[in-house]
């Protein structure tokens, strides 16, 4: 266990190193990405291009840029080139928000995936299988940002159903909080609903036919039972890893679209907003706290996975 | 919804005849790929939303077409100050406001116009084709390379294994969405200068290779997987006893053998595809304005959502039906080629 996860320390180094390397890189190849236009404001003197140049050390060499950046992000001191902010600031005021898209969306759509996937695993070739399937489906095919702009015209803005966008702190007003959280958690939701229950289904037939459970209906424990006991069980396995894996992609700014579609102003929208303006401190802070979040979450899957099944060990 | 499966009894004729070739005449041997391409023709909802989804790459491909005659104007005029006739009167393509007029079933104007009064009509079915050309592009991309790592990370293990799967670790833990849109963003201002190739900002090309990479992983593990299994059987080592080099060998013995893998996954990433395309360009980051694509006339649709939902709607929709097509029928194909995945109650 120890050496477990030692190795994945390193790797998870590793990974961030390469991932600062790339994304610094991409932005560093660009022709006219030139960062101090972007700091000089409008009409710039080649004089003031140039003193911006040396203090915010352009003029250095490239390798000098990177490990001063990565100092700047380990210290707290990245400052965004566009309105100047401190860069972690404003991720520590997003990640409320995305933390709660994330993990109210990744709680429903576990439920409701495992409550289709059960259903159609007993009904499996009847015309209601067959008919969610085709649903399941069809949200898979959908883009987020369709859908969630599509829930947030007609439910929000002309139905009043729903606030029209917005965010309400948890600590503030709970009720207001879920309320203002509804459509983002349903769009971001039906997508993985549709893709786990189609797996759970698969698993569940798969397990269905075991030599466990035709045990088990021998001694005569009630369908019911064999069902959530010794079916499900078994069958939930893949499903609690893919949960880990996409909560963490989520977290790390894989709710971008969703974000920005219901002007959320998590992490992702602010992702977002600086790739647009080319601001390379909060897109190399990002990418690297979203592959953060990736890698925890795949440990945290691989040590539950072998928690969970005895066979699997951790090497 | 009526989606019925085909039947599956047997007549009592073909029931006759199976029961007599097992007695007298030798059994014909039958080619797997044969028997999952009698499956899947068994299988009737696949078939439909396959026959659905060429039809809709047909369409788009007679835009011009469409264009010409039908519609009388191109993806790229505007019709701002125009007007035409609905119902016996006037009405302007554009309101005054900048509201745009909605769908008119007709010949012009068919879907509605957008904000600028260009066709919607016309403007999606050349979408269509940007956005088919690039999931096409960039799922065949995708194959070529997971193929290639997979092969040669199978096939050779040791170091090349090491690198080709780190590389596709770390390509897997990216977050995928960040690293497309900004990869796209940065091309998109500046293009791409590849020794004596230069690829405009604006290019499909940029889209298609990002999006083609990004799935690398996904289909390179599985295949890498199939190798390191394939490796070690008889005929493989037959060959090798038989003296074929490792590129003989990759090519003649564990390719093919590759094949219902590679035929599996090929419409799901297309669909993935054509997905991620749509994202990358709501976000400004895949296909640049005003080319038009179901993801940028999406993008400018929910924008302008206000002053006519059809901006949103009609791209969005047709988007879902192609992608929906292709996953019924990537579906149908996995089942016609594991059977083992398929409902086994009934």
């Amino acid at each position: 266990m120890a050496r477990f996860v030692a190795r994945r320390i390193v790797s998870l180094i590793a990974v961030l190193f390469a991932i600062s390397v790339i994304t610094f890189a991409i932005f560093n190849i660009i022709p006219n990405g030139d960062p101090a236009y972007r700091l000089a404001g409008r009409t710039p003197t080649p004089g003031q291009l140039d003193a911006i140049r040396r203090v915010w050390g352009f003029d250095k060499p490239v390798t000098v840029q990177y490990a001063r950046m990565m100092e700047q992000v380990f210290t707290g001191k990245l400052i965004s080139y566009t309105n100047q902010t401190n860069v972690l600031d404003e991720i520590k005021q997003g990640f409320p928000r995305t933390l709660s898209l994330a993990l109210g969306a990744a709680l429903i759509w576990l439920f409701f995936a495992i409550v289709l996937g059960l259903y159609t695993a007993v009904k499996a070739g009847r015309f209601a299988d067959r008919f969610l399937t085709v649903l399941a489906l069809i949200g898979i095919s959908m883009p987020v940002f369709w859908i969630g702009a599509l829930m947030s015209y007609y439910l929000g803005f002309k139905a009043g159903i729903f606030p029209n966008g917005g965010y309400v702190p948890l600590t503030e007003n709970p009720i207001q909080w879920a309320y203002h959280l509804i459509l983002p958690w349903t769009a971001l939701s039906i997508l993985f609903i549709g893709f786990y229950s189609r797996v759970l289904r698969s698993n569940l037939l798969d397990t269905m036919s075991d030599d466990h459970v035709r045990t088990a209906r021998a001694k005569g424990i009630s369908e019911r039972q064999i069902l959530l006991r010794h079916v499900l069980r078994n069958s939930m396995i893949p499903i609690v890893t893919l949960w880990g894996l996409d909560f963490g992609a989520v977290v790390g700014g894989g709710a971008i679209l969703t974000e920005t579609v219901f002007d959320l102003e998590g992490v992702g929208q602010y992702a977002a907003e600086a790739i647009d303006m080319l601001d390379i401190p909060p897109v190399l802070a990002i990418t690297m706290f979203g592959a953060f979040f990736i890698v925890i979450m795949n440990t945290v899957v691989d040590v539950v996975y072998a928690a969970l099944d005895p066979r699997i060990r951790l090497s | 919804m009526a989606i019925e499966p085909a039947p599956a009894e047997l007549s009592v004729e073909q029931l006759v005849a199976s029961e007599r070739s097992e007695g007298d005449a030798p059994v014909a041997g039958i080619a797997p790929s044969k028997l999952a391409l009698r499956r899947l023709r068994r299988n009737r909802t696949a078939l439909v939303f396959g026959a659905l989804f060429v039809l809709i790459v047909v369409m788009c491909l007679a835009a011009p077409l469409y264009a010409d005659h039908v519609a009388h104007t191109d993806a790229y005029k505007n019709h701002l100050t125009d007007s035409i006739e609905i119902g016996g009167k006037q009405t302007n393509v554009v309101a005054p406001d900048g509201v745009p007029i909605g769908p008119t079933w007709k010949g012009r104007f068919f879907l509605g116009a957008d904000e600028s009064g260009r066709d919607i009509a016309v403007r999606l079915l050349y979408g269509g084709r940007t956005s088919l050309l690039i999931g096409a592009g960039a799922a065949l991309l995708t194959m070529l390379l997971s193929i290639l790592a997979g092969t040669l990370a199978g096939f050779f293990g040791g170091w090349t294994d090491n690198v080709i799967s780190r590389i596709m670790d770390m390509i897997w833990s990216f977050p995928v969405l960040l690293l497309g849109v900004a990869l796209g963003t940065a091309l998109a201002l500046g293009g791409l200068q590849l020794g004596p190739v230069t690829i405009n900002g604006d290019s499909l090309i940029i889209p298609l290779m990002i999006i083609g990479v990004v799935y690398v992983p996904y289909i390179g593990r599985p295949l890498r997987g199939q190798v390191l299994a394939l490796r070690e059987k008889e005929f493989v080592e037959a060959a090798r006893a038989q003296g074929l080099g490792p590129v003989r060998i990759m090519f003649s013995e564990i390719l093919p053998n590759l094949s219902s893998t590679i035929v599996v996954f090929f419409p799901l990433i297309i669909a993935n595809a054509i997905l991620l395309e749509a994202s990358l360009s709501f976000l400004g980051a895949g296909v640049q304005p005003p080319t038009p694509s179901w993801g940028t006339m999406i993008g400018a649709g929910v924008d302008k959502i206000a002053t006519g939902p059809h901006q949103a709607i009609v791209p969005g929709a047709m988007l879902v039906l192609t992608v929906l097509a292709l996953n019924v029928f990537g579906d149908g194909v996995r089942d016609a080629f594991d059977p083992r995945a398929k409902v086994k109650a009934k």
